[in-house]
């Protein structure tokens, strides 16, 4: 950190404030290390949700610089999407905690792609109808669209499930999978990582190595010379919303078999805290994004477990503002991977 | 036939007319150069061509076929490339990447290769570059880097915006004479340049543009001699 160096009164401060609060972290952590281990697990896991909505603001914002403000909804809308399928249509009988596991595995397998593909689109629609047509408009307008946006479709999930938390059916068990109680690290938490690595892998892949993938970061560095090698712009554009909302029907569902509830505002408290995640990492670059995901879930549930769950929101956005602090691009955000690495 | 035909082309920023009945062709084979002051019009009217700023009026004919309103990225695949004003290279992009942008719309793997080495053997600089990132390199290696990417569509044309900007005059004669010689392997040029003087050594033809239309045309040879043009645009009175 040599913006140390040549620091004023308020960098010291953020230093020693961090200082403190890693210090006294390490000493709950050496008095019961059974429970700041779970909590750490439990940080990952819930990191690991925030870090696929970030990405989705990441991606978007590094192709067109905008912050997509309805990309949590859209997320909220992946949730409802798959509690609906698990209830059956109608066609089928509602998926429960008491089916067959085949059938569970099925059930989610099903819900999760049903709830990216939906979610994929919708992204894309929302692209084509509320931003494209303002392509050349002043930033601000279509900032404000997509305020508008987040807005319709939290109203769509409103009349859709109604304003009360929804339950989602127990399809993951909640048991420990290590025996005794020091450590806990759930079924459920396992399922979310277990679904997050393949997803992340397949989003560097894709970025880095595919042509798509190379396109869309040529899109990103120069729109007109992207253009006069022939890549078409508004394609690439489109698929890069397409992505973001496959990561956020996944992690929908991921969030709906988690918590165990959703409702129709989730959207907007998840996305913020995803948003944070983004700008922490350093909006614009995909690793930043998701090391800001899991460094917000990592400090949320440390501050579940040792100041208290009323203060979680001020410490997690408390860090956020010593971070900008120092780095006002966001930990990584010197460096945009979307139009980098990727990695 | 001509290779390229630009028939009357009006072009608008918004409300301003930046170009007002540009004509001009260019035959397969030449370099032609478009000189002119700032602000004249130049990179207007390569952009227009291009599909980058669609023109307004007017027609633009490629190999026998009009190609006004084509989108910009379809260009490429009909044989026009551009080496853009600025450079544009994707600058966190390595060397080797630019390049294969540059065949984006190809897919055989072969002719890639062989089209990467041909770029290679006129910027031999590029080679030992290949894994560097673009934006960390000299300005000059940006130029080579911009028209290189140009190559790499193996275009019937190369549209060249201002390739001297920003270079010593050492590395100006080398990047022209590599424009000669890419002229002379068979790719026919369209040169946007403020370096009138180099850019009228190498062309088989100009035209003079001032505020947004085409006031002179001669054969390069006749524009050096016209006592306007040296005044104007060759520094001497």
């Amino acid at each position: 950190m040599d913006s140390i160096k040549g620091s004023s009164w308020q960098s010291r401060l953020a230093v020693v404030l961090i200082a403190i609060l890693l210090v006294a972290l390490l000493i709950q952590a050496v008095a019961n290390p059974g429970q700041f281990v779970s909590q750490l697990l439990i940080g990952i896991t819930n990191g690991a949700i925030i870090a696929l909505v970030a990405l989705g603001y990441t991606l978007v914002y590094g192709i067109i610089e905008l912050i997509n403000f309805a990309h949590g909804d859209n997320f909220m809308i992946g949730s409802f999407v798959g509690l609906t399928l698990l209830a059956g249509f109608g066609i089928f009988a509602p998926i429960s905690g008491d089916s067959g596991t085949f059938i569970k595995i099925l059930g989610v397998l099903l819900a999760l792609v049903v709830a990216m593909v939906v979610c994929g689109f919708v992204n894309v629609a929302i692209e084509r109808i509320a931003y494209k047509p303002l392509r050349n408009s002043p930033r601000l307008a279509v900032l404000i669209t997509a305020i508008g946006m987040s807005f319709i479709l939290q109203n769509i999930g409103l009349v859709w499930k109604g304003p009360a938390q929804v339950p989602f059916p127990e399809l993951i068990s909640s048991a420990n999978i290590f025996p005794g109680d020091a450590i806990i690290f759930r079924w459920k938490d396992l399922f979310v990582i277990a679904a997050t690595i393949p997803l992340l892998l397949g989003l560097s892949y894709f970025i880095k190595n595919t042509k798509q993938g190379k396109a869309m970061r040529a899109v990103a560095q120069d729109k007109e010379a992207a253009a006069m090698v022939g890549i078409n712009v508004n394609r690439t554009i489109s698929i890069t919303f397409l992505l973001g909302g496959i990561l956020a029907g996944a992690s929908g569902v991921m969030f709906g078999l988690f918590n165990g509830i959703t409702v129709f505002n989730v959207g907007f408290t998840q996305g913020l805290y995803a948003f944070t995640a983004a700008v922490l990492g350093g909006i614009g670059n995909l690793t930043g994004a998701v090391v800001g995901g899991f460094l917000i879930g990592i400090i949320g549930s440390m501050a579940d477990q040792y100041i208290g769950v009323r203060w979680t929101a001020i410490v997690i956005f408390g860090v956020l503002v010593l971070v900008l602090v120092f780095r006002p691009r966001g930990l990584l955000g010197d460096r945009s991977a979307v139009q980098g690495g990727g990695e | 036939m001509a290779l390229l035909e630009v028939e009357n082309m009006h072009s608008y920023y918004g409300n301003i007319h930046a170009l007002r009945g540009v004509s001009l062709t260019v035959e397969e084979g030449e370099v032609v150069t478009l000189i002119g002051s700032n602000g004249a019009g130049k990179t207007t009217t390569l952009r227009s061509i291009h599909g980058v700023l669609p023109p307004k009026e007017g027609k633009v004919i490629f190999d026998g076929k009009e190609i006004q309103g084509t989108p910009a990225h379809d260009m490429i695949s009909r044989g026009i490339a551009q080496s853009p004003e600025g450079r544009k290279i994707f600058s966190r992009m390595t060397v080797r990447e630019n390049l294969e942008m540059g065949a984006y719309h190809r897919s055989d793997r072969d002719g890639i290769r062989t089209d990467m080495d041909r770029v290679f053997e006129l910027f031999p600089r590029l080679q030992e570059r290949i894994k560097q990132e673009a934006g960390t390199m000299s300005g000059g290696e940006q130029q080579m880097l911009a028209i290189g990417r140009a190559l790499m569509s193996r275009p019937r044309l190369l549209l060249l915006d201002e390739p001297s900007m920003g270079l010593s005059p050492v590395l100006v004669e080398r990047i022209f004479d590599i424009i000669r010689e890419i002229n002379a392997q068979g790719t026919t040029i369209l040169l946007v340049e403020q370096n009138a003087n180099v850019a009228l050594e190498i062309a088989t033809r100009g035209y003079v543009l001032e505020t947004g239309a085409i006031v002179n045309s001669a054969p390069a040879a006749k524009l050096r001699e016209d006592p306007k043009v040296r005044e104007a645009y060759l520094g001497e009175i």
